[in-house]
């Protein structure tokens, strides 16, 4: 007889709302009318994610193991979920907003009409909107969720799978410069299936090598005979994949070109969510299954860091657009999170899996916080993310430029922002474990990249505004609720993020 | 009356100001300056009352709080100060109110002054904040928060070449300060190796045994950010960019309390943390101090831009400063320490009157101007008292102090004295010269006009001789105006104390002398 799998479904709650809001959407999608989706859509979106946010929190304090094995519920992967389901939650609302652009939506109406075709310059003028959006998204997070949770390789798999494929839709369906979002999505698809080929081949390599995907089992094998070359092989490659996602140097080139050309709304959700899922991912990854054999990961990690905050932060002075700019800021702060996944300490007891659990709930704040504030400030072609364009912003609105400034200052890592609060929690981690040349170098290289944060600030405040500038449009109430719940976060946790850290604390416990 | 929390009144009274005076609606700058000077003379007031509040023979930090911020990274809102400290609130308290009176009718063209005022009440909330933290994490976070109200000062605010000017501030300060943050976090981990629990608090972390390796590592953390904020001479080319393009009050709070950050930070936390790798560091500092008394003075004879000038002379001050404290005795830390408060209202003073000028030609060229002292007596005659105060003539303020840091550096260090007292005499000539060119000989520069319109046109029509004569040969005098009443308000309290202080510096040489025993004891065995 087939004993089925243990499931405790209280545990597996917050999956299941996103899960399902995802499912009751695509039904939406089939059978209600044109015009009453987008609302529903929307509200259905909300209510899988905020459910799940509200389920995890409720959740909180449970350790187990579930599914057969191979889901892990705990304390970082609840902390992981939350942040997720609530940073989804914001980007939806971005995704929401209609009163920006005068076509109603930052979304192509219908993605399969070729870009420039008769059709689809009917269509740009057109009231209709697009609504599978928001089901795609709700599976994405559904994916990053999972991805966090999984305790097992395969499931991991299963769950890169499910957040990236509807990732390389939404990042292709911009309503506006339609040939750059494709031409991201076709380079996202391309490189993404390649990590997930690297992905499976390490997969493999570790069954080979241990004969489990289990973490646990993993650990076990790793121990008892760690010099096994398959099973460092392995590991390589898995990480490989998973630092694919997470767009760390040498392995970003990608997120320049997706970023740029993704629809806003689109790269704030991955920039912010698609970041803490990977990372998640990693961490659980390195400290259950090769937690106690360090040195397999550690100067491969160490060395990546270094790499990816140099390149984040050197390209990152060249660039003259700023989705492209924040992209490689976001190469930078991954190279940051990693010196955070360093500070696992002897035996796990370092701060750093809550000191990098901290960083990645800042950085998503602020990062989606600071795109929110680019959905704004546009021309007549869509957004004006050309640096040039922001020249003299500050005299035009000051209210933006001032949020932004704020968003911009949190990147820098400028004390009394949430930025500073989570890079010194990580650099703590570690200097504690002894990787005081690499923090060296994340505090030589945050400087370099401060250099082009402030000069957007420069920029906004200190130039001649341009005679043809763009308009700062006024936002509706969805990306105001963003603006204002990512502001204030980000400065709260900069001047008290005491109850925070304390929770990031108390949640950093693996099982499995 | 000691229980009353000044310290932090005085960082959140001004922080909460600057919040108020950026909320006010566009057109209300009049109120905006009433407000910010209102507030500004509060925060002085509660830094007299501070100064009576402390006892000079008690404990080394007074009016203490300490409130739990960031358990996690066992932070604490601890605040307090000892003499050191205290001057410095003394200074802030005197140097915003005039700062804020300089630039009451500044304006810059398509910018609001609110603006300016909030940043200048949230760089004085901040400067507090740096000089009373006795917690290292939040000294940090003051210290580097510090640089954002300057940068918009300096950005929104300054000369041509500001944007330039504010970004070299920015990251040559932010550079030094994350270097420093390295060294912050390496000093906790040392302390949660040798105390069980990591801390921040520095009465605690005074008490470590560091070994010598890491204590040089960790000095050098501190001293970089430090010499870079002093400046000392490698580290130094921000400050003429800074305090030339800076509107002049905010130049005057740069090198007069924002520079100050750095030589205080010596004192406090390289002396006493490191005193191993501070013995052994000394020699090559002195080099530096001495070489940048000595460099920057040259570089200040040069200057053809007043402003570029003055901050020239700061940095060849601040060699003095730097030389005082690594001289180890205690006479030479205190001069050294009353330096810092000296050079603050003198360089203030100076800043305050070449704005004056300034403001009246339009330009910031020394040839620009000239015999200015005919008409204007009395901005020529504050102009000369601040360049002797600045040269360090007996009877200003300025001489006391850097007569206590050389006669204090001597027995320890006759070589690095001897050199160093050249730079006084480089000091007469940078200041005199500037005060000859642009106050005495024939009128000459920007200020000329062709005067005709004011000869008065009836006795010269009586006169037809002398009609014809300004006819062939235009009379042209200089147009300049005397200090006004406002004017006069804002530098008398700066002539005042300059003058005061240079008969009288005893009590700020009592507030001073046990804070500088206690350092130099921290250091151990300081009088060889």
């Amino acid at each position: 007889m087939i004993q089925a799998p243990d499931l405790s479904l209280a545990a597996l709650a917050p999956l299941l709302f996103v899960f399902g809001a995802a499912c009751v959407g695509v039904l939406v999608e089939a059978f209600l009318p044109r015009d009453s989706r987008h609302p529903v859509q929307v509200a259905l979106a909300l209510v899988g994610t905020l459910g799940a946010l509200v389920s995890t929190l409720l959740l909180a304090g449970t350790r187990e193991v579930t599914a057969g094995g191979a889901l892990a519920v705990d304390g970082a992967g609840l902390f992981l979920q939350a942040t997720i389901a609530g940073l989804g939650a914001l980007a939806i609302l971005l995704f929401a907003e209609r009163s920006l652009d005068p076509a109603r939506s930052s979304f192509v109406t219908s993605a399969a009409v070729p870009a420039g075709s008769p059709r689809d310059r009917e269509l740009l003028t057109s009231e209709r909107v697009q609504t599978e959006v928001y089901p795609l998204a709700s599976f994405a997070i559904g994916g990053m969720m999972l991805f966090t949770a999984a305790n097992d390789l395969l499931i991991m798999f299963v769950a890169l799978e499910v957040l990236s494929l509807p990732l390389y839709l939404i990042s292709g369906m911009a309503r506006r410069r339609r040939l750059l979002s494709q031409e991201a999505a076709v380079k996202y698809f391309l490189l993404g299936a390649f990590a997930s080929a690297f992905f499976l081949y390490g997969l493999a390599l570790v069954y080979g090598a241990t004969g489990s995907v289990r973490l646990s089992d993993i650990r076990a094998a790793a121990v008892s005979d760690g010099g096994d070359v398959l099973l460092v092989l392995g590991l390589a490659l898995l990480v490989v994949g998973l630092l694919f996602k997470a767009s760390v140097a040498p392995f970003h080139t990608w997120t320049p070109d997706v970023y740029q050309g993704a629809p806003t709304p689109v790269t704030a959700f991955m920039a912010a969510c698609t970041k803490v899922a990977a990372f998640g991912a990693i961490l659980r990854l390195l400290y259950v299954a090769f937690g106690t054999s360090e040195w397999t990961w550690r100067p491969l990690i160490y060395g990546v860091a270094i790499v990816s905050m140099i390149v984040g932060a050197v390209l990152g002075l060249t660039q003259t657009d700023l989705k492209r700019m924040l992209a490689y800021s976001s190469i930078a702060h991954a190279g940051f999170l990693l010196t955070g996944v360093i500070g696992l300490g002897g035996g796990g007891g370092g701060s750093g899996l809550a000191a990098t659990m901290f960083y990645l709930l800042t950085y998503g704040l602020t990062t989606l916080g600071a795109f929110a504030v680019l959905t704004l400030v546009r021309d007549g072609d869509g957004e004006a993310s050309h640096l040039s364009q922001w020249a003299g912003l500050a005299s035009r609105s000051p209210l933006t430029a001032a949020v932004m400034t704020l968003f911009l200052l949190a990147l820098a890592g400028i004390p009394l922002t949430a930025g500073f609060t989570g890079k010194f929690a990580v650099f703590r981690a570690a200097i504690e474990s002894g990787a005081w040349p690499l923090a060296l170098v994340a505090l030589l290289a945050s400087a370099v990249a401060a250099f082009f944060y402030l000069r957007v600030i420069v920029l906004m405040y200190f130039s001649p505004p341009a005679a043809d500038g763009p308009t700062v449009g006024v936002p509706g109430l969805p990306t105001t609720i963003v603006l204002a719940i990512t502001a204030t976060a980000t400065l709260a946790l900069g001047i008290v993020p005491g109850p925070v850290l304390d929770l990031a604390q108390r949640a950093a416990i693996f099982v499995g | 009356m000691s229980d009353f929390p000044f310290l932090l009144v005085m960082i959140a009274l001004p922080a909460v100001g600057a919040a108020v005076v950026a909320a006010l609606p566009k057109g209300r700058d009049e109120l905006a300056k009433q407000l910010a000077l209102g507030l500004s003379l509060v925060v002085l007031v509660l830094a007299v009352l501070t100064t009576v509040a402390f006892d000079t023979g008690g404990d080394r930090f007074q009016l203490t709080t300490s409130v739990a911020w960031i358990p996690d990274f066992g932070v604490n809102l601890a605040l307090g100060v000892d003499g050191i400290a205290l001057v410095m609130l003394l200074l802030i308290g005197v140097l915003v109110p005039v700062v804020i009176g300089a630039s009451w009718r500044d304006e810059v063209p398509g910018r609001s002054m609110k603006a300016y005022f909030a940043w200048l009440l949230l760089l004085e909330a901040m400067m507090v904040g740096v000089f009373a933290s006795t917690d290292v994490f939040l000294f940090y976070v003051f210290f580097e928060a510090m640089l954002v109200p300057m940068y918009f000062i300096i950005g929104s605010f300054g000369g041509p070449r500001r944007q330039y000017a504010a970004v070299k501030f920015f990251l040559y300060s932010l550079v030094g300060g994350l270097i420093m943050l390295a060294a912050v976090i390496g000093l906790y981990v040392v302390s949660a190796s040798q105390l069980g629990e990591g801390t921040f608090a520095f009465d605690a972390l005074r008490q470590l045994e560091i070994t010598p390796g890491v204590q040089k590592l960790l000095f050098l953390g501190f001293f970089i950010a430090f010499a870079i904020k002093a400046p000392l001479v490698p580290f130094h080319t921000w400050l003429p960019d800074s305090g030339s393009e800076a509107p002049i009050g905010g130049a005057v709070l740069l090198v007069g309390v924002l520079d100050k950050v750095g030589t205080f930070g010596f004192l406090r936390y390289c002396l006493p943390l490191f005193p191993d790798a501070s013995r052994f560091f000394a020699p090559w500092v002195l080099v530096l101090a001495v070489a940048g008394i000595l460099y920057a003075a040259l570089l200040a004879m040069g200057q053809s831009d007043m402003k570029r000038l003055v901050s020239y002379t700061s940095i060849s001050h601040f060699g003095f400063i730097a030389l005082g404290i690594f001289a180890f005795t205690t006479e030479a830390a205190t001069g050294a320490v009353l330096y810092m408060v000296n050079h603050g209202i003198a360089t203030g003073l100076l800043f305050v009157v070449v704005g004056m000028l300034i403001a009246r030609g339009g330009s910031r060229q020394i040839r620009d101007y000239g015999g200015v002292a005919a008409k204007a007596p009395v901005l020529a005659g504050v102009f000369l008292l601040a360049g002797l105060a600045s040269l360090a003539l007996p009877g200003t303020n300025s001489f006391v102090s850097e007569f206590l840091v050389l006669i204090g550096s001597f027995p320890s260090q006759p070589v690095f004295t001897i050199i160093a007292t050249t730079g006084m005499i480089l000091a007469a000539l940078y200041i005199l010269l500037m005060y000859q060119r642009t106050m005495q000989g024939p009128p000459s520069g920007v200020l000329l006009v062709e005067d005709d319109e004011d000869v008065d046109p009836v006795p010269a029509a009586a006169d037809g001789g002398t009609a014809t004569a300004t006819l062939t040969a235009p009379r042209r005098t200089l147009r300049v105006l005397d200090l006004d009443r406002r004017e006069l308000a804002v530098v008398a309290p700066l002539v005042a104390l300059i003058i005061v202080l240079g008969v009288y510096p005893q009590p700020l040489l009592n507030l001073i002398e046990p804070a500088v025993s206690a350092t130099m004891s921290d250091l151990g065995g300081s009088q060889r």
